[in-house]
């Protein structure tokens, strides 16, 4: 089993101080029911990781766990050594597109300077410096003519980079993201990933729910395979295996050898 | 018009305008059946604070009863977070045995003081200016004038100082939590609002009218606006124009004052349903015809672009043979052809179809669009 692999991975990276995200013996569960079921995962600094596993897997409710958003039975999360309340301006979160109501009266400028809530506190209103910041961010997603749009008319791709130029002005360390390829087309995806993959070379940790098994080794260089337990996580050339596959989507991903049109991507889409 | 009058619409306005504020946030996070649940369930609570404090507009009664308004919500929190009994389940099953409570005791011990069922459930605003306040041995205007003033800045100190929390809170509730802007905190501090304004306003015009003037303006404001601070305005301006309507209204019918300000409102939501510019009804039905004319448009300019220049082009352009090819009839046919030529796309040459430059223009963009 690949378990003792992780465990021992978890330990030697331990004492080293430049792990984004550590999570340790993490229970989750719903009424007795587990979600996620002792979670060891240590996430280093710098990499861009995604979330895989199938429908029901708890990969949402890991993500939500870390940004202390939901109870957990047991376990503790570190992030930079820190729990998650006490390091909440080093967090950016990217929550489900459909998470929202997008018919709520408001601009796309004014959901991205949401971004900045965190950093003004209670009461101070976002000024001029954040309408900057917002306008800067939607002009690295593409969305800059669209600053004043009203949110509703905006199409899923747009709606998804709005969100993603919402976490860019966190200005964060750590992102947090949940499915954000979900519904887009593949211009928009190829924009996400390219942008991704910028925010790990300058330095911040990426964690991305991810559906499509097939690009995970095109656009992740580190992975963990969930269901409810954790099967496997590192990079991906070592983990992101047949075997780990299949112990992680049961007996379903054995055509993952020939993984044409109809190859594990499929399964991956389908699990919602 | 009488100073009393006068006195009666401005009460109305302030309690619209009290009303619509948090009103605005109960519709945007589909709660509205909550004021419904709340102006009930402060009976209860008007009830008891009344037997400790026996005066009406006593800011600690209102205080007090604004409590039953804070426990409703939370026992409807606490049956749905059971997962036995869906949220629309629990409030109707939580603010009937409140209420009900409530109107047993008024019938038992409170029926000889100035409380009854039907003065909770309708108000009387008729009577507002006669309830004075008095100090020093001025007079200096009706006592419900000055509650509602009060909870009206209450409302708006609140909605202004935390307008960025509540916005998040009521827009993202998970980013909210994640950035350390307690959503719960934010939701109770909204319920306590709509619960003081429901236990000052019942006085006024009664819990029922409490409901209409919460939900109604809102509701209509939202098909008018697309922000957040203008539909806040939108729906303070529609209440105090459903109040003062239905003031002139009671006048004319000889009719309660309280019911035909909610006629009003129900009836300036009605307009607005239907002719809002962009949303309204109509507007929606005329563009969806619009929408249906252009595309048979396109879907003719296409193709007679298709059949341009060759063989059987003669015999694809007669405009008897759009029935037979794109199953059109005959009338449907004859006005998209008149639709057709007036946008300048075709030209007809006895019978015969004929694509102008523009329409050959405007097919080929359609078929690159699409």
């Amino acid at each position: 089993m690949h378990l003792d692999k992780v465990g021992s991975l978890n330990k030697g990276d331990l004492d080293m101080s430049e792990n984004a995200i550590e999570v340790e013996d993490l229970t989750v569960a719903y009424q007795e029911k587990p979600v996620l079921w002792d979670i060891d995962l240590t996430v280093p600094e710098g990499v861009l990781m995604a979330i895989v596993g199938p429908n029901g897997a708890g990969k949402t409710t890991l993500i939500k766990a870390i940004l202390n958003l939901v109870k957990t039975a047991a376990g503790q999360i570190k992030i930079y050594g820190k729990t998650s309340s006490d390091q909440k301006r080093l967090v950016g979160y990217v929550p489900q597109r459909g998470s929202v109501d997008w018919d709520f009266p408001t601009s796309v400028k004014d959901v991205v300077m949401m971004g900045r809530y965190g950093a003004l506190g209670w009461i101070r209103r976002p000024g001029k410096e954040e309408q900057k910041m917002a306008l800067s961010a939607l002009d690295k997603v593409g969305m800059l003519q669209y600053a004043e749009r009203q949110i509703s008319q905006l199409s899923g791709g747009q709606q998804q980079r709005v969100f993603l130029a919402r976490a860019l002005v966190q200005d964060a360390q750590v992102y947090l993201m949940d499915e954000p390829f979900q519904g887009v087309d593949a211009t928009t995806e190829r924009a996400i990933v390219s942008l991704l993959q910028e925010l790990r070379k300058s330095g911040k940790t990426v964690v991305v729910v991810h559906h499509d098994l097939q690009t995970v080794p095109e656009y992740f260089d580190w992975t963990a395979l969930l269901n409810v337990r954790l099967i496997a996580s590192g990079p991906v050339q070592e983990v992101f295996t047949e075997e780990n596959l299949r112990l992680t989507y049961g007996g379903r991903v054995s055509f993952l050898k020939h993984n044409g049109e109809n190859g594990v991507s499929n399964i991956g889409q389908r699990t919602g | 018009m009488g100073f009393e009058q006068f006195e009666i619409q401005l009460i109305a306005s302030v309690v619209a305008a009290a009303c619509a504020i948090p009103g605005v946030f109960l519709v945007l996070r589909s709660m509205a059946m909550m004021s419904d649940a709340i102006s009930h369930a402060i009976l209860l609570g008007i009830v008891l604070a009344f037997f400790v404090i026996p005066d009406i507009s006593s800011p600690l009664l209102i205080i007090g009863a604004a409590l039953s308004g804070v426990l409703t919500v939370s026992l409807v929190e606490l049956l749905n977070k059971t997962r036995l009994v869906k949220e629309d389940a629990s409030i109707g099953l939580v603010f009937p045995v409140l209420f009900s409570i409530g109107v047993i005791l008024i019938a038992r011990y409170a029926w000889n003081v100035h409380l009854d069922v039907h003065a909770v459930l309708l108000g009387e605003l008729a009577f507002a200016p006669f309830d004075r306040l008095i100090i020093f041995g001025n007079d200096i205007g009706p006592k419900s004038l000055y509650v509602m003033g009060t909870i009206l800045i209450i409302n708006l100190f609140f909605i202004s100082l935390f307008y960025k929390e509540i916005k998040i809170a009521t827009f993202d509730a998970g980013l909210a939590a994640a950035l350390g802007f307690s959503p719960g905190l934010i939701h109770y501090g909204l319920m306590s609002l709509v619960s003081v304004t429901a236990v000052g306003a019942f006085d006024a015009v009664g819990s029922i009218l409490v409901v209409a003037l919460m939900i109604a303006p809102p509701a209509a404001a939202y098909l008018l606006t697309d922000n957040l601070t203008k539909m806040i305005l939108i729906s303070v301006v529609l209440g105090v124009i459903s109040s003062i309507s239905g003031f002139w209204l009671a006048i004319f019918l000889d009719a309660n004052i309280a019911g035909a300000m909610a006629t009003m409102a129900g009836v300036l939501f009605v307009l607005v349903f239907l002719f809002a510019p962009d949303r309204g009804i109509i507007a929606i039905a005329r563009r969806r015809s619009h929408q249906r004319w252009e595309f048979a448009g396109k879907m003719l300019a296409i193709h007679l672009l298709n059949h341009e220049g060759t063989q059987d082009e003669e015999r694809e352009s007669q405009i008897q043979h759009l029935e037979e090819n794109l199953r059109w009839k005959e009338s449907f046919a004859r006005r998209v052809v008149h639709y057709s030529a007036n946008n300048g796309f075709l030209l007809v040459n006895d019978d015969r179809l004929v694509l102008t430059t523009r329409g050959r223009e405007y097919a080929k963009e359609s078929i690159v669009d699409n």
